[in-house]
């Protein structure tokens, strides 16, 4: 198998997780008065980030998959990475969301954290992403556990790196929550290690099988794989399990939020595919019946992420309750627990993490043109006092309610079609539109407001100043071409999706 | 049958007791030391569970010496995230002077309240 990969796509895996794990060691090093730190990880992210697309080109044609060999000792004891098409597919959004996501909030960074202490935030946003993608390529569920715990770590830094006392509130709450989750998981790794003798996700699966076709240790293998699912749902804001994520979404730094919100929900909910594809196999979830629990959650999170998210009054907190929405999306389409439905949920985890942090960059330009306040009615007529930013909210705006031609339009099309194909149609189109409903609902007015004018400007806001500088016109640019990518041109995308699905279990 | 199975598997249901001792802390402890404390319980309880079922009376450890296999390469992370949640208890305890994470919640709204007034 491997030999018909090319040699560098071959190393790609490991030379991405280990060159942003090498960034992290190196930033510190780098003269800290300069801006030495973020340009080498905006250049790590690059690198990464053209990796990933040269090992999804070498992929995706043809649909192969390939597991590397970390070390001298081959499975079922030593420790592997796998790559396919859907993992580099995920790589490289990943790297493309969050290198725009750093580009176009570079101006809200150096307001929010002092210079003597940026170094570290691109120490912790470089650990976040070698986490991000070793969550992505493992092959190994203990491997997983460790880069969960970096990433809570990382993530909660990012957090808390702007030092007030709202944001170390909300990053404490964060870690409480990520722990309960991350602890839920190892037990689960430890129960399922105890069944089968195995960390390696297709040996574990073998030893699943054969487990539950002679019908024993049902219960046993029904309680891990809750506590695995539990656990993961935690951290990745599930509803019930999310009330974390407002908080630390919507009072963190610009970039921070952009980078929680698009990316490391998703590092989660991939692994969560991963477990039920690569170690029990779809149909032993189906068996135990997590699939329609997720399901009723995720239509649950559907309708109560945008009905608080309505209730918002902070422009921040309100993309932050709409990401509770969208994830429900997500878990819509796994619980469907069809191969259209998870394509769809894929689409859909990729649709997001361009969305939401465009969102969150507009907003940011938007808040920072209106003197810093984030409440909705100070941000009245903020269009005209930052077009760009302007511009890009109301495109996320039209792509969260999935207006054709954005990127929104295009997976909730893919969820829509999914639920047809299902025996949940009816409940999930209802919760599709009920809840599109909503999105117009809350989404609609925030846009009317920035773009009414304002009959009186006070005078420090009438001067617009020049709030957007080079790089947040450039991510911007960026965001929207992606937008309309995604909107236009979905189906090579879901092809890629629907490949790398085939070659997942 | 079901006392018999306890008596047998007596370190993975003192494991199991632990645990659950530990995530209650973790969950319905107010203040954020015994918060922390009860992570550490709940850690603990899955390192006893995992030496449990490992243990075979009579063998030796499983690191064989001039073979072929190894065991997984095991990183402990949990010491990190202690300190880490530590810090951030340090911090919150700065800003707000208490212990209490109501208290710190309710402190907040009441700074929140005063800057609304005051604007």
């Amino acid at each position: 198998m491997t030999e018909m990969v090319g040699a560098l796509a071959y190393n790609v895996p490991f030379f991405s997780i280990f060159l942003a794990l090498l960034a992290a060691i190196a930033a510190p090093l780098l003269p800290r008065a300069s801006r030495a730190a973020e340009r080498m990880t905006l250049a790590v992210i690059l690198l990464v980030g053209a990796m990933s697309a040269h090992l999804l080109a070498d992929l995706a044609a043809t649909g192969r998959s390939f597991t590397f060999m970390m070390g001298h000792f081959p499975a079922p004891w030593g420790n592997e990475l796998r790559a396919g098409p859907l993992e580099a597919l995920l790589a490289l959004v990943f790297c493309v969301s969050m290198g725009l996501s750093l580009l176009g909030n570079t101006g809200s960074t150096e307001e929010d954290i002092s210079k003597e202490r940026r170094y570290l935030y691109f120490v912790m946003i470089n650990l976040l992403l070698s986490s991000l993608l070793a969550l992505v390529y493992t092959n190994d569920i203990f491997t997983a556990y460790v880069f969960i715990e970096i990433n809570t770590i990382a993530a909660c830094a990012i957090v808390a790196a702007k030092d007030c006392s709202e944001t170390i509130r909300a990053a404490l709450r964060y870690l409480v929550m990520s722990l309960v989750g991350s602890g839920l998981v190892l037990i689960s790794i430890c129960l399922i290690y105890d069944l089968t003798g195995h960390l390696l996700m297709q040996h574990m699966h073998a030893s699943i099988a054969e487990l539950i076709s002679a019908g024993r240790h049902t219960r046993s293998l029904t309680v891990s794989l809750v506590l695995m699912t539990v656990g993961l749902a935690i951290k990745s804001a599930l509803y019930p399990f999310g009330s974390w994520l407002p908080d630390a979404h919507g009072n963190a730094t610009n970039a921070s939020s952009a980078i929680l919100s698009g990316l490391v929900l998703k590092g989660h909910i991939f692994l969560i595919v991963k477990i039920f594809y690569r170690v029990f196999g779809t149909d032993a979830v189906r068996l135990l019946h997590i699939d329609s629990v997720l399901l009723i959650f995720g239509l649950a999170a559907m309708i109560m992420g945008s009905l608080n998210a309505l209730r918002q009054t902070n422009l921040k907190r309100m993309i932050a309750w709409s990401s509770v929405a969208q994830v429900g999306y997500i878990f819509l389409g796994i619980g469907l627990n069809t191969a259209v439905g998870v394509a769809a949920a894929c689409l859909h985890i990729i649709v997001h993490a361009i969305v939401k942090p465009m969102l969150f960059t507009a907003a940011g330009g938007l808040i920072s043109a209106s003197m810093h306040n984030k409440e909705l009615h100070a941000l009245k007529g903020a269009f005209y006092r930052n077009r760009w930013a302007g511009v890009g909210l109301i495109s996320g705006v039209c792509s969260m309610i999935g207006i054709p031609t954005f990127a929104g339009f295009a997976s909730k099309l893919s969820l829509a079609l999914a639920s047809f194909e299902s025996p949940a149609i009816l409940q999930g189109l209802l919760a599709l539109a009920l809840s599109t409903l909503l999105n117009a609902l809350y989404y609609v007015p925030a846009a009317i407001t920035i773009l009414t004018p304002q009959a009186q400007a006070a005078p420090s806001l009438r001067a617009p100043k020049p709030a957007h500088s080079l790089s947040y016109s450039v991510a911007m640019t960026a965001f929207l071409a992606l937008n309309f990518f995604l909107g236009l041109f979905y189906n090579p995308v879901m092809r890629v999706i629907e490949r790398g699905l085939s070659v997942l279990g | 049958m079901m006392t018999e199975g306890l008596i047998v598997n007596h370190y993975e249901a003192v494991a199991v007791i632990l645990s659950g001792i530990g995530l209650t802390n973790l969950l319905l402890q107010r203040n954020l030391i015994k918060k922390i404390i009860g992570l550490n319980i709940m850690d603990t309880a899955v390192y006893l569970f995992l030496a449990a079922k490992g243990y075979v009376a009579g063998r030796a450890a499983p690191i064989i010496q001039n073979g072929v296999t190894a065991a997984e390469a095991y990183v402990n992370p949990i010491p990190s995230v202690t300190a880490f949640a530590l810090s951030l208890t340090l911090r919150l305890y700065e800003a707000y002077g208490t212990l209490n994470i109501d208290e710190a919640f309710a402190r907040m709204r009441a700074e929140r309240r005063r800057e609304e007034g005051r604007s």
